[in-house]
This record gives C-alpha cells, structure tokens and sequence, in this order.
C-alpha cells in the first residue's frame, strides 16, 4: 500500500498538538519551580520569568532540613517500598495457588477476588477507618499498608502470566522431589521476573501516590507522606508555595526517570487485565 | 517424642497437594474477611444505627430516611452522575481515535508520542491538582486567564461557577488518563488480524466504513474494560476536587460528590451512621453497575478460558 506523505504531516502535526497540551502543564509548574514563591502568589502561574534571575534556590531550600519535606519523601519512600514488596510476594503467591491448582471453591474464591477489584476503596474507607483505630494503626505506617498488603488486581495479573507457563514445569519439579512451596520459590519466581517488574512499578505507583487513605490515617505533621504534606501547603501563607512548587516537580522526577528507563514495563503494567485473553 | 510426631503429621498436612492450594490462597482469605466482609458487614450495621461508641442503638430505616432526601446529598449523587457520565463520553470515543490514528500506517514516531502522551498518568492527583488548581487561579496573571484574555475573554473566577469547575474537572480528568485510555485502545488494535483490513481494503472499503465495521466491533472488548474502570473511577471521584478546591468544600457545593458527602458525614461531622448509609448506597450503585455489565457483556467472566 502507498504512503501518503500528506496524511503522515497532518497526523503528525495532530500528535504534536497534542504533545504541547500535555506538556503544558508540567512545563508551567517546571518555569514557576525556578523563581521565588512570593512571585508565582502575586501574579498566577504562567510563562513570564525573568531568566537572569531564574535559579535553583527553591531546590536547594527543599534539602536544607528547614522544612518537613525530606520528612515526608522518606516517609514515602519507606511506605512505597514495604508496600509494594509485601502486595507482591501476596499476591504473586495467591495468583500462583489460583493458576496452578484445581480445588473445592476454587471459583467461589476467584469470584471474590474479582468482587474486591470491583468495589472502589472508597466505598469502605470509614469501616476501614474504624478497624484500623480498634487495631491500634491508627498514625502509623503500617495502619497505611495493612489494607494493601494483597492486592486483587495484582492478583488477576499474576493468575494470568502463570497461566500462560506450562504445568509440566510443576510436574517435573514434584518428580524432582521439591516440595509444593519449593516448587513456587525454586521454579516460579524465576519465571515470574517480568510479571513482577510490571507489578511492581504499576503498585509502586498507586502507592507513591496515594492520597485519600494516607490522608485517613495520618494526622501528624512529622509522619504524613509526600502527597498529603504537599497538599497541606496549598494554602498560600509563609513560604509554603516555595517547598509546594519545587517539592511537586521533585516528586515527579523520580518516576519520570524509572519511566524512561523501563518504560515497557510501566505500559504493561497500567494496561494490565485490560486486553489479554 | 509425641511432640515431633505431631510436627510431622502437620507439617505432611500442609505439605500435601490437597492443602497447598489453600495456603497458597490464605493471604487473599484472610485480608477478604479481615479488611473487605468485616467492614461491609460493619457498614450495613451502622447504617441502621445511632452510632455512639458502646452505646449504640437500632434505629431502623432512620438514617436513610435522613440523608436520601436530602438536597445536598442528592446534589452530589447527581454531581458523580454527571461526572462519570460526561467522563465516559470523552474518555471512550477521544482515546479510540487517538489510538487508530497514531496506529496509522502512514503515521510516523508512533513510540515517541505513545510515551509522551503517557506522562500525565506518572503525575499523583496531588501534583496535577496543584498545577489544575494554579493554572486556572482567578489571578489576573494566572495562564488560563491569559490565554483567554488573548481572545478579549475574562479574567474569570474559574472555581465560583458550576460550567467553569466542571471544565477544570474533565481537563484535569483528560489530561490524566487520554494516554492511559489510548494505550489500552493500542495493546487492543495489535491484535486485529491484519488480514481483514487487507480483504477490506480489496473489497473497496473506505477508512471509515473499516473503521466503523471492523475495528468498532473487534475493540469491544478494550471498550468494556476501559468503561467500567471509568464508571468506578467516576463514581468514586473526591480527591480531584479536594485538591481543586483545597479541600472539600465547595461554593455551593458544585464540587461536592458522593465520595465527598462520605467523608463530610463520617469524616468532618463525625455521623457515622449518616455516613454508612451513604456508603450502602454507594455500594449498591456499584453492585447494580456490575450486575448490568454482567448480564450484556460477561466482561469478567469471559477470561475463564
């Protein structure tokens, strides 16, 4: 079939618009990320800088230990990695037992599984609330991961990569004289690499990124994490806007960097569940 | 001795093939009755009650007499309506065109902007709520108003009046998730025979006839997916609008939905059982979705196999 150089222009001149759209955003918070707060206060969030003057002060504030953001970022950071390392060994364990074995209940369990995918958090938080209060997790770290520790989706996913390796590998393990467990550790985990890349940046993001839930449990100014502090700096008094604007693009960097590197592994895993099978 | 033999026993127990398969899917079992059935069970509990620590009482159908009728809770169950069904309507059609057109044959740089447009979706709802919320700042200097100022527009108050909120909101909701829906529309698109674009193309059909008879229909599943986590997400939307507004409240109300009613009544107010009945309700929004999504499409349950 021909290539029609006409459409190729017009289509990607589309693409292009498109591109500065979502750029544009990100870029404004950029600029207004290189002059002081007090400016961006008095005259909005825009283009206008005056790049004699721009610097990297605000930055350089964010690790001067005079404010709580390095608090937060570690608070984060400590919740992401527990978080996500706890979901993953669950859940790939649970989705192994659901692709692997034929049991009593077995689709009864299933059904439930899919039952959590489909009920938004939200629905429960203020039961969950309670609980986590009566658990005695109420402002700490682990009263944000307990309800997280096994994750449906995750779950979904893990059931279906497995299903796409061969049982045999399960048989001649047990001919090998490995134990049901050793099976799993010796002979799936190998296998399952991939799979817990995609997982393992698809929920390290929910969790970096979590907002409403961490908000619930924590109300300590020293043990919220980075998304809530940064939205208790949305009222513009002191020099809040200073640590909001240079601490939000510090928080994207991070992943924007990972993106870039693994980036197949972030598409596979948001676009998790959705197509296959 | 009796001791050891005992291990022994139990250890053979959990070891034997007939066990393994529940201790494998023990993690889920327990967190299920745990965190999920514990707190629905609780929740349908409170919703019946005058909720005050141990002395709690029964009221019956009190606290849905209550908050059913009422006009800011029904504002907001119509608010996360309108949200989710707006969201839907651009989040579906928008991202589909997108995808078949970046899958073009005659289109070029089809990763670059694949991963560009996919940007947004790293960005928390915290981070793109301050930008939404600065961009759109009532400030004479703030960019949206400049940029309309250039066609002789505004300045304007974008959070004072219903239209304007709402624009923030489906922006902020497009900006987010076009790449991610797109995506999803890609991973879809790869795996179209491409054999029937070929014989199409033989029989004389035109881009939009294959458009429209081939691809529309063979996507339908990607279309299920992408539909539902967008009426659960719609639904369930607050922290968009808490950041929005810098928490949850709103001029009259235009930003409140029923996630935000929620944690008004639990959370703010501190009237669990109001809050409960609000939950119940929430819930079984969902449960009737997903039931009516099961009886056209099979969308889960089809994955069986």
């Amino acid at each position: 079939m021909k290539k029609s150089p006409a459409k190729t222009t017009l289509l990607i001149l589309f693409f292009i618009g498109a591109a500065v759209v979502t750029l544009l955003p990100l870029a404004l918070l950029f600029v207004a990320s290189l002059r002081p707060g007090q400016e961006l206060m008095r005259n909005g969030l825009n283009f206008n800088i005056d790049w004699k003057n721009a610097n990297l002060d605000e930055y350089r504030y964010l690790f001067s230990g005079n404010n709580a953001y390095f608090t937060w970022y570690i608070n984060s950071l400590i919740v992401t990695v527990v978080q996500v390392g706890l979901a993953l060994i669950l859940s790939s364990f649970v989705g192994y037992g659901f692709a692997m074995y034929e049991f009593k209940g077995k689709n009864l369990s299933f059904m439930l599984v899919l039952l959590v995918m489909m009920v938004p958090t939200e629905v429960i938080i203020l039961p969950l609330y309670r609980l986590i209060i009566r658990l005695g997790l109420i402002n700490t770290k682990a009263g944000i991961i307990v309800p997280y520790v096994v994750i449906p989706m995750l779950i979904f996913f893990f059931r279906q990569y497995l299903s796409g390796i061969p049982k045999d590998f399960v048989d001649a393990g047990r001919v090998d004289g490995c134990s049901e467990y050793g099976i799993y550790t010796r002979i799936m985990l190998p296998l399952m690499k991939p799979a817990f890349a995609a997982m393992g940046i698809y929920e390290g993001m929910a969790s970096w990124n979590n907002f409403f839930w961490p908000m619930i449990v924590i109300n300590q100014n020293s043990k919220i994490t980075l998304p809530v502090g940064l939205q208790s700096l949305l009222s513009p008094y002191g020099n809040n806007y200073d640590i909001l604007i240079a601490g939000s693009c510090f928080a994207i960097i991070p992943i924007l960097l990972l993106f870039v590197m693994f980036q197949r592994y972030f598409i596979e895993g948001m676009t998790a569940g959705g197509v296959k099978g | 001795m009796e001791s050891k033999k005992k291990k022994r026993l139990s250890s053979r127990f959990l070891y034997s093939q007939k066990i393994a398969p529940y201790v494998f899917i023990a993690p889920f079992l327990i967190t299920f009755v745990v965190f999920f059935a514990y707190s629905i069970v609780n929740m349908v509990v409170m919703s019946f009650q005058n909720v005050a620590g141990a002395n709690s009482t029964f009221i019956g159908l009190q606290n849905y007499q209550k908050i059913l009728p009422n006009a800011v809770f029904q504002k907001a169950l119509k608010n996360s309506i309108f949200y989710t069904i707006v969201s839907c309507a651009l989040m579906i059609p928008i991202p589909l065109v997108m995808a078949v057109m970046l899958n073009s044959r005659h289109m070029k740089g089809k990763a670059f902007f694949r991963s560009l447009l996919f940007i947004p979706a790293l960005t928390s709802v915290v981070v793109s709520g301050v930008m939404f919320r600065l961009m759109f700042g009532e400030l004479e200097g703030s960019f949206m108003n400049k940029l309309i100022g250039l066609f002789g527009a505004g300045p304007l108050i974008w959070l004072r009046t219903p239209v304007t909120v709402w624009i923030i909101l489906f922006f902020l909701c497009m900006w987010r998730w076009t790449g991610v829906n797109m995506m999803y529309y890609l991973s879809g698109l790869q795996q179209i025979d491409s054999a029937l674009y070929e014989s199409a193309a033989i029989d004389g059909a035109g881009t939009l006839d294959t458009f429209r008879y081939i691809t529309i229909p063979l996507l339908k599943p990607t279309t299920i997916y992408v539909l539902t986590i967008s009426i659960f997400g719609g639904m369930a939307m607050f922290s968009e609008s808490y950041m929005i507004f810098n928490g949850n409240k709103s001029p009259n109300n235009v930003g409140t939905t029923l996630v935000g009613m929620l944690y008004r009544m639990g959370f703010e107010q501190g009237n669990l059982g109001i809050a409960s009945a609000i939950g119940v309700v929430f819930l079984l929004i969902v449960l009737v979705v997903n039931v009516v999504q099961l009886f056209i499409n099979g969308t889960f349950g089809r994955k069986e196999d």
